[in-house]
């Protein structure tokens, strides 16, 4: 109980200052704190898989992603020269839709019964039992059985998603102007060993 | 903690979630930077899959773990795309103010 409380007001406290930062680095260790706090609490949901892959993919990956690009950004031009402050003149706006979405978030999940309604029996692989037992709701054989027999085509989906987007960040980012590194005549040997790459900033 | 009874209400974590959620509406409204806007969608990712867990305990049904997995996988593909294009646009405009990123206006 005051576990949820701590946590909660961690989350919440990460957050804002993830929104409020001046700079994104901060931006980024606020978001880090964020994450470490949701994993806990998917800990005490009963989603052991999911936290460890919250800490694994999110902080491991996506936040070191971020904190590559600002490094990459910040190191020759003055990368964050933004225009006047316009807070003052969207808050109003922001805080009315925002609020908007809140109420029809608490509306919504206001209607939805919350009840424990459980629809494997208990005892059975499953049920639910203590986290960190095996085969109880939640165990990651539980989720792994899950993932690979009833959620096979998502599954399948998502890896054909995660290419495509590799593919896109390749070519989005990869090379400036890749007509110019193309061999100029079929035939002919091979290109000698690719030229340094240009510094990404100029 | 015995498995059947919840210590905390399991509306907490629901309202937690869209606490977090309206935070990060508000991050991307009002902030003007592409990397902070995109940390902002994280957050309303994060938000989404506290829900989807917090409903699948309550019910006792692992599609919800199945689906906060996917939207994780799938955050990590937009985060990727989106730094591309944010790498992109420092590359090429002089001000980043993503009111000022207009070229594909048209």
């Amino acid at each position: 109980m005051i576990a949820f409380w701590v946590l909660a007001l961690a989350l919440i406290g990460t957050g804002v200052f993830t929104i409020t930062a001046k700079k994104p680095v901060y931006s980024v260790v606020g978001l880090l704190g964020n994450f470490v706090a949701l994993a806990i609490l998917y800990l005490t949901l009963q989603a052991e898989f999911l936290a460890v892959i919250q800490i694994v993919v999110y902080s491991g990956a996506i936040l070191i992603l971020f904190v590559f690009v600002i490094a990459l950004l910040s190191s020759g031009v003055q990368p964050f020269n933004v225009g006047p402050n316009r807070l003052p003149k969207v808050l109003l706006p922001a805080l009315v839709i925002g609020a908007v979405a809140l109420a029809a978030i608490v509306y919504g999940t206001a209607r939805v019964p919350l009840a424990a309604r459980p629809s494997i029996a208990a005892g059975s692989p499953g049920a639910l039992g203590a986290t960190g037992e095996a085969d109880v709701f939640g165990s990651v054989a539980n989720f792994g059985q899950s993932l690979f027999t009833t959620n096979l085509l998502p599954f399948e989906v998502t890896a054909l998603l995660l290419m495509v987007a590799v593919i896109g960040v390749v070519l989005l980012a990869g090379d400036d102007e890749p007509a110019r590194r193309r061999p100029k005549a079929r035939g002919t040997a091979r290109e000698p060993i690719a030229k340094p790459q240009e510094p990404l900033t100029r | 903690m015995s498995p059947s009874v919840f210590a905390v209400p399991m509306e907490n974590y629901i309202g937690l979630s869209a606490i977090v959620f309206f935070l990060g509406v508000l991050g991307v409204i009002v902030r003007r930077n592409p990397l902070i806007m995109l940390m902002s969608i994280e957050l309303m990712f994060n938000a989404a899959n506290l829900a989807l867990i917090t409903y699948a305990k309550a019910w006792v049904n692992a599609a919800g773990h199945i689906f906060a997995f996917l939207v994780i996988t799938v955050a990590a593909a937009e985060a990727a795309i989106g730094l591309a294009i944010v790498v992109i646009v420092f590359r090429r405009a002089v001000n980043v103010d993503v009111d000022e990123i207009a070229t594909l206006h048209g």
